[in-house]
């Protein structure tokens, strides 16, 4: 039996539906994270959870029982606020203790448990300080300590990384998933960041529009993206209007317009004369002088329309004979050499037969 | 916000809004009501109000409902001039607190943080005092013993006119109302300016403007939501007042508020002065909706 | 802009010397030796020993006072409740009957309550109406402040309470209440000052009985002045200086704890 079960969710305001129909399992000990863009649901369900909301149909359950009419209060559910919602008016160690003092523990109790995690959150001498003194990282570890010092069954996170600049978000994101680690805590963590997303989790459920679109694992959500939406939410990617003209159990032959035959690796469900695009990663794509010969299977004359340099890689953008668009990857290796081509040059695209996802139009 | 519909959630909304709300619909409606009721009827005898019935069938005198005080009201064109006196006061009133105060407002709001705040205490110190203590006070200033007097008298002697009292005269009224409502028009104003872009000034100077230019063609239209919540607050309780007319106002200054105070404690013809009370009411709710628009219309957005 | 600043300062230096000149005058002519308010003839204390030797009036201070403790009690209490009121809950009706006793000419709301008085409760004018009076236009200022200083809070806060364990009760007790407390008393200091000075209501709901004292000034100002009136204002003036540097220094000691929103990442 999972941890949380979230059986045919839905809520709506009006005539907006902002979940719909959501399933979903999470099993003990995860770092569980929902993923979409603003307005998809994932904060609407997140508050369903904690007990804010209430849904309009479906089952919210925890460890088998029915959570749903049940307070907060009630719920062994904390969450960790966008913006941390310190008591200002308290000072580190009294927020920390603050839920233990709610369940009634005993004053050494409580004094021993904020003390251990205020060493776990690396902030050993904060106790007497109070919020306003303190650092928006600093903030947001006492408000981690703070969701976690009562053991809840599951810890619930809002987008709690955003307010930090680019730096401090990586150090929390890894300081975050030690700490799942170490307390062994199930999280469930909102986020509009794929990359973030990408780097915490152990699943990832993406959403769109109160839906569920797809729930697996970071690497199965980059490489085998099910639909449109994932493929386009998650990283960087090329499409290209696709017809299949073989569906082998090793493989795809598409026809792309305008441009000739590739080849693509095998996926289910998709027959002969099934329309759609060929979805394929920036990094999968390789550009090179017209003069080398290219190993790979798939690959087309085109010309550099413009690039993106950031300092490890640089993107190509490249227009192909057909007029589509292709992205290609390079990374800048060679020191001293800021960029191997520039806009209006010709070059050669490939990319490997086994390279790439074909997205039916349907999906 | 947890959503609404539980019992506990609506028990609590109860417990906090109940009792201010029953507080208020007894010693706020109720009277309201009861002031438009009065004045639909008769005045008694000896002041006061007639009974709606007569107490048998042989009294004479009239009983019952009746819109004689609004009639009575406009029997007389001396009624609608004092209404018209108290609106042109209050206008001349809000014009010259506009002028006072909005220079002060602006160099308040451009103001560093701790200078800002000790002004605005200063401006806001005077309005401590007794309301009656500052009407009390021109009253020292104007008199016919006063440094002032006896200094504008000397002059206008030289010039061969005759001297003037300022006390007890539209002028004395005038001053005593700006004086008293000076703050009120500060106050918003500078709340507005301190919210201004300054480089939207320096965007202007940059393109040309100079520094009348910068201030009819961008301060002064991001300041109208500040300058009608102002004028709002200083237009309306002036139109109601009757003190500052009563202590620093002659025998034929009186404005509505003198009016309705004489009907309550000096003839007691309760339906007249409730149906002043109601006129004034009216004057007040409309000005307020102007106000609104007005403010609505010219920025585009919500002024308060 | 130099230029502009001079015509600035001096603007406002002649608009403070306009405010605070006539309040000057009445301080320095009650230690005035003259019963006139004319010249300076010399310093004394007579006025206000006369002041302190005039019953009248200091049982006017008296009921003054207890007016002013009763009703600033009862607005900041229901005053409280109403900024809690309607800021949390959408309400359509509250908002109107608390702001419009504050929005509209005083001598509306003392009229409307002597006729209720009189005509429907039967009720002689006295002490019970003028605090009633007060307490109804005193809500409306305790209501400003308490909602201000909510909308400038962050709402999670009060979620994350009930969220960590908390009841609704315990969220008010140990969250809400600590939070709010400066506007309450910022409020209650408020309906305080305007209790004690407030002539127009109060005017027309205190009947015959009790002499209270901005009316005690009123009436001497009306038929007999002499410098005592100089005497009491200037200690008046002192009660409510001393209020308003106390109200100013809570609401900015309540803001320092760091309450401002702060920013969220969209």
């Amino acid at each position: 039996m999972a941890l949380l079960e979230i059986r045919n969710v839905t809520r709506r305001f009006g005539s907006y539906t902002a979940v719909d129909n959501v399933s979903i399992d999470v099993e003990a000990g995860e770092f569980f994270t929902l993923l979409g863009p603003s307005g998809c649901g994932k904060t609407t369900l997140l508050r369903m959870i904690a007990g804010f909301d209430l849904p309009d149909s479906g089952q919210i359950l925890l460890d088998g029982k029915d959570m749903v009419g049940i307070p907060p209060e009630k719920r062994p559910v904390h969450t960790v606020f966008q913006t941390y919602a310190l008591f200002p008016h308290m000072t580190v160690a009294d927020n920390i203790a603050f839920p233990l003092k709610m369940a009634g523990k005993a004053p050494q109790e409580i004094k021993k448990r904020v003390n251990e995690l205020l060493e776990r959150v690396h902030l050993p001498n904060f106790g007497n300080r109070f919020p306003h003194e303190l650092s928006g990282g600093q903030k947001q570890r006492v408000a981690f300590a703070r969701g976690l010092v009562n053991r809840p069954r599951l810890l619930l996170l809002d987008e709690p990384l955003g307010a930090l600049d680019a730096k401090l978000r990586e150090e929390m994101q890894i300081e975050l998933i030690n700490l799942q680690k170490e307390i062994g805590i199930t999280f469930i963590f909102v986020t509009h960041a794929q990359d973030e997303a990408l780097a915490l989790s152990h699943r990832i459920a993406v959403m769109n529009r109160g839906n569920v679109e797809q729930i697996d694992e970071p690497s199965k959500i980059y490489s085998a993206p099910r639909n449109h939406f994932v493929a386009d939410f998650i990283g960087k990617i090329s499409v290209m209007n696709a017809a299949v003209m073989e569906a082998a159990p090793s493989h795809l032959k598409l026809a792309i317009e305008g441009l000739g035959e590739v080849t693509a690796p095998a996926r289910e469900g998709v027959e002969v004369g099934d329309r759609g695009v060929l979805a394929i990663r920036p990094e999968q794509v390789r550009i090179s002088h017209p003069s080398n010969e290219s190993q790979l299977k798939n690959h087309f004359r085109g010309k550099v329309h413009d690039f993106l340099y950031v300092g490890d890689v640089t993107t190509y953008i490249v227009e192909l004979v057909n007029g589509a668009y292709i992205e290609a990857l390079l990374p800048n290796s060679a020191p001293g050499r800021a960029k191997f081509f520039e806009v209006d040059d010709e070059v050669t695209i490939s990319w490997r037969h086994d390279a790439g996802i074909f997205l039916n139009d349907h999906q | 916000m947890i959503k609404d519909g539980t019992k506990e959630k609506q028990l609590a909304r109860l417990l906090v809004s109940g009792p201010p709300l029953l507080f208020l619909i007894v010693f706020f409606v109720a009277p309201s009501l009861i002031m438009i009721l009065t004045s639909f009827r008769f005045p008694g005898e000896f002041g006061g109000l007639a009974p709606v019935t007569p107490p048998s069938d042989k009294a004479i005198g009239e009983y019952g409902f009746t819109s004689d005080a609004y009639q009575f009201f406009f029997s007389d064109f001396i009624y609608t001039e004092i209404f018209l006196k108290s609106f042109a006061v209050a206008f001349g009133t809000t014009l010259i607190c506009l002028i006072l105060a909005y220079p002060l407002a602006v160099l308040i709001a451009r103001s560093r943080k701790h200078l800002r705040n000790l002004m605005v205490l200063l401006v806001i110190l005077p309005f401590a005092s007794n309301f009656l203590i500052r009407i009390y006070a021109w009253m020292i200033i104007l008199g016919p013993e006063s440094a002032l007097s006896h200094f504008l008298n000397t002059v206008l002697g030289a010039f061969g006119i005759a001297p003037v009292t300022l006390l007890f005269s539209p002028f004395a009224v005038l001053v005593g109302m700006v004086y008293v409502h000076l703050p009120f028009m500060v106050l918003p104003l500078y709340t507005n300016l301190e919210k201004h872009d300054l480089s939207l000034l320096d965007a202007a100077q940059d393109l040309g403007a100079n520094a009348w230019q910068r201030f009819w063609r961008v301060t002064w239209p991001l300041s109208l939501p500040g300058v009608f919540s102002g004028s709002a607050l200083v237009f309306i309780p002036v139109l109601g007042m009757f003190a500052v007319p009563d202590i620093l106002g002659g025998t034929g200054d009186i404005l509505i508020g003198n009016l309705i105070k004489d009907q309550f404690l000096g003839t007691r013809d309760w339906p007249f002065g409730s149906a002043l009370s109601i006129m004034l009411t009216m004057a007040v709710l409309s000005i307020a909706g102007l106000t609104t628009w007005f403010a609505r219309s010219a920025t585009g957005q919500r002024a308060i | 802009m130099k230029r502009g600043n001079l015509w600035l300062w001096s603007a406002a230096v002649l608009v403070y010397a306009f405010l605070y000149i006539p309040l000057i005058i009445v301080v320095l002519y009650s230690f005035n030796d003259s019963r006139l308010n004319a010249e300076w003839v010399g310093f004394t204390l007579f006025w206000y020993k006369a002041l302190f030797n005039n019953t009248e009036m200091l049982l006017a201070a008296r009921n003054s006072l207890v007016i002013a403790l009763c009703a600033s009690f009862c607005a900041t209490l229901l005053g409280t409740m109403s900024g809690l009121a309607i800021h949390r809950y959408k309400l359509k009706v509250l908002p109107v009957l608390v702001f419009t006793p504050v929005a509209m000419p005083e001598i509306l709301l003392g009229v409307s309550i002597l006729l209720f008085f009189l005509q429907v409760l039967n009720f002689t004018l006295g002490m019970v109406s003028i605090i009633i009076a007060h307490t109804t236009f005193c809500i409306g200022f305790v209501a400003i402040i308490v909602r201000a200083r909510l909308q400038g809070m962050d709402e999670s806060i009060f979620e994350a309470a009930r969220d960590l364990g908390a009841s609704p009760w315990q969220t008010f007790r140990l969250v809400t209440l600590p939070l709010i407390m400066p506007a309450v008393v910022a409020g209650a200091l408020m309906s305080f000052t305007l209790s004690i000075d407030d002539f127009v209501i109060t005017f027309f709901t205190k009947g015959v009985g009790e002499p209270i004292l901005p009316i005690q000034i009123y009436t001497m100002i009306k038929v007999a002045v002499t410098p005592e009136v100089n005497a009491i204002s200037t200690l008046l003036m002192l009660l409510t200086l001393v209020m308003i540097i106390i109200a100013a220094r809570l609401e900015s000691n309540g803001s320092s704890e760091g309450n401002a929103k702060p920013h969220t990442a969209e």
